[in-house]
């Protein structure tokens, strides 16, 4: 049974088609690769052991050392798995359609039924293999009937000519009428069948849930049913239809976003983590996108539920009402609201002439002589109305602060197309003006993917900060987040600056861009990773601007959206 | 002959030979597919001694599209507003090929024995149904005297 073995794990995590979203300049690799060596030999004791160990070696090596029990296993930084990455695998359709194949396969043997039917029951429960086999042995009749099934291996469905019969439907009586029954026993001409299947897949989209013709009937048209009676291109909707379903209910996998594309991603992170991984994949096609929201672009190191309340909060005018409070006041008397565009604190209201005092908001008349010059303002009433300005002055410019950078670096990543074009023109000039190959020049366009890169998660890291409660663990990620910002800046400068023809100044100016990226993308590594394990380990504490309702907050917003 | 024609060919011949009780329908001129059907108010409820008139339009696809069925006759009932559409779920998604005409004149008769105030098309009526089922009844009786006599 080598093919059971296979179906117990169709659907495995890790599989050879990996493919990691990042991709290291060819020079970091090697860098780390010297690194990991180099912290091998200092270990000292067991130089011989690592003699002439290349990287093929370096598992049996940790399997070794992880047996004695004296030394802790040494393992490379890259081949250590990333927090920040997910691993997923992408799919094409006809995959998908032998995964399907395979789960039905199996359920039919482990039910003893016709795979056909396994499929139903399957699509009936969403593709939890699991939980139908549980319900099954548990009552097999009301979990088939549930599912619109009847097992029962003598009823095949095939057009037969039953003598004396006529369709209910179109009340033909034909001697050489072909019908067909599902396993319910209603039978139905093969002409009926087939428009009313038709009708159904064609009309109304339907495929896993076309039901017997039969009034109150809920048997499912499985399959090969569906094969007999409609014609090819009916039949391959039907089929994509079928697919498509597949891939939507499953929890696991998810169509590529992009247009035309064909792919779907299966990942293993259940909508319940999403309060603590970003599981963002990229589609073979190219497109980056998250697997829990399905948003494209990468939105580390923001979990999905804070991206959607960010995305909200730039989208609605709650803004404007915050401004409103912090740049006015109200009449005290007719409670008009008035802007101080200019003049003195003596200010009289538009509407209702009510004289009164900017300053303490107290009426005009008790200032006296004193005018320009409020000696009232120490008073309670107007210590508070200044408290409660400032408090939501404090709130926009913070809220300000952080779209600010949030946008720009938007709008940066944005014109990255423009600075596409911008380097490939440099490319070629520096292609006429030195000795270098056109590989050779490669490094300006990676330096560019590496800007956008850093952008795009710079973008994110301020939505991130803006929902982050003050503390020593927000110190930290703002320091890491200057630090990267800092590096995307001068890289971005270096790309920016106009090219010198000279080739001395052209070798000089690779040298330096190559370092600058390698070196914007090991912080962006470090970003990444540390926000990653904070969120893997619930060190981050967000304020109060991020808790929708009492302590719900992450984990509900997370399973809510999902939903 | 088409197969929906021959279908409602067969379906007249059964309605005139058997129809169902309190039931009657028919093509209205020369055309199988545009019937006029006729529902007397069912005894015991609000509507009794009322006659309805009720539009039945077969499309080509029928049997597989419902055919589309509205009131003539004013009727005061959630489910039937005052355009006497009628909110029944074999005319809609339920709808399954292997019913017939008076498979659908029988249903809307208990229809109307049985309001469905929780999925009300009308929610006033609902409500008054629910609420104040007297004064729905008296309501439905005068609507009947005077629309349906």
């Amino acid at each position: 049974m080598d093919d059971l073995d296979e179906m117990n794990s169709p659907v495995s995590p890790i599989s050879p088609q990996k493919r990691r979203h990042h991709d290291l300049s060819q020079d970091d690799d090697e860098d780390e690769d010297a690194l990991a060596e180099f912290a091998m030999d200092e270990d000292g004791d067991q130089d011989d052991d690592f003699d002439g160990g290349d990287g093929e070696d370096d598992d049996d090596v940790d399997i070794d050392m992880g047996n004695s029990g004296v030394f802790s296993p040494v393992v490379a930084d890259r081949d250590r798995d990333k927090t920040h990455i997910v691993s997923f695998t992408v799919h094409a359709v006809p995959a998908i359609v032998e995964t399907q194949t395979r789960e039905a396969n199996h359920v039919a043997t482990l039910l003893g039924t016709q795979p056909e039917h396994a499929a139903t029951l399957l699509r009936a429960f969403r593709w939890n293999k699991e939980r139908l086999i549980d319900l099954y042995f548990n009552d097999p009749d009301a979990t088939s009937a549930t599912a619109g099934v009847i097992l029962d291996s003598r009823k095949q469905p095939r057009p037969l000519v039953v003598p004396g019969f006529v369709c209910d439907v179109c009340c033909a009586d034909d001697d050489d009428l072909l019908s067909l029954a599902l396993s319910c026993g209603h039978r139905f001409c093969v002409g009926c069948y087939g428009h009313y299947v038709e009708t159904k897949i064609k009309d109304e989209g339907e495929s896993r849930r076309i039901q017997c013709m039969q009034r109150g009937c809920g048997v499912i048209v499985d399959e090969k049913t569906v094969e007999q009676c409609v014609g090819k291109d009916v039949l391959a909707k039907y089929k994509d239809l079928l697919l498509r379903t597949f891939v939507d209910d499953s929890d696991f996998y998810r169509w590529c976003p992009a247009p035309n594309c064909q792919f779907a991603v299966e990942c293993h992170v259940t909508p319940a983590r999403l309060a603590r991984v970003v599981p963002t994949v990229t589609c073979q096609c190219g497109t980056t996108f998250c697997f829990g929201c399905g948003a494209t672009g990468d939105h580390k190191p923001c979990t999905c539920w804070l991206v959607k309340k960010w995305l909200k909060k730039c989208a609605d005018d709650s803004e404007t009402s915050n401004w409103i409070s912090a740049n006015t006041k109200e009449c005290t008397k007719c409670g008009s609201t008035i802007e101080k565009n200019g003049g003195c604190n003596h200010m009289t209201c538009r509407r209702c002439k009510h004289e009164f005092c900017w300053v303490c908001a107290g009426p005009w008349s008790e200032h006296g002589t004193q005018w320009y010059n409020c000696n009232r303002f120490d008073e309670k009433e107007a210590v508070e109305a200044r408290d409660h300005q400032a408090k939501s002055r404090a709130a926009l410019q913070r809220y300000l602060h952080y779209y600010n950078r949030y946008a720009n670096h938007e709008q940066s990543a944005k014109l990255s197309q423009e600075l596409h074009s911008k380097t490939e023109k440099k490319m070629s000039e520096v292609q006429a003006n030195s000795t270098l190959s056109w590989i050779e020049v490669q490094f300006l366009r990676k330096a560019v993917d590496v800007v956008v890169d850093c952008r795009t998660t710079l973008k994110w890291t301020y939505a991130f900060a803006y929902y982050l409660a003050r503390d020593n663990q927000t110190a930290l990620f703002e320091d890491n987040q200057r630090d990267l910002e800092m590096a995307v800046e001068q890289l971005s400068e270096l790309l920016e600056r106009p090219l010198e023809p000279e080739a001395d100044k052209i070798a000089e100016l690779k040298r330096v861009v190559q370092d600058k990226s390698v070196y914007c993308s090991s912080r962006r590594e470090v970003v990444l990773e540390d926000t990653a394990k904070g969120l893997l380990e619930d060190r981050w504490k967000y304020n109060t601007d991020a808790q929708p309702a009492g302590s719900a907050g992450p984990s509900g917003g997370g399973s809510s959206s999902s939903a | 002959m088409s197969s929906s024609a021959k279908r409602l060919q067969k379906e007249l011949a059964e309605i005139s030979l058997n129809p169902p009780p309190n039931c009657s329908a028919g093509p209205r001129g020369d055309s199988l597919f545009d019937w006029v059907a006729t529902l007397q108010g069912p005894p015991g409820s609000p509507y009794e001694g009322g006659t309805f008139f009720l539009d039945v339009q077969f499309g080509p696809e029928y049997p597989f599209r419902a055919p589309k069925v509205t009131f003539k006759t004013r009727i005061y009932h959630c489910n039937i507003n005052m355009h006497g559409q009628i909110c029944l779920d074999i005319l809609k998604d339920q709808w399954s090929p292997a019913l017939t005409i008076s498979k659908v004149l029988l249903s809307i008769a208990s229809l109307l024995s049985d309001p469905n105030p929780h999925d009300p098309l009308v929610g006033s009526v609902a409500a008054e149904y629910l609420n104040n089922r007297q004064a729905h009844d008296k309501r439905a009786k005068e609507w009947t005297q005077r629309y349906a006599r």
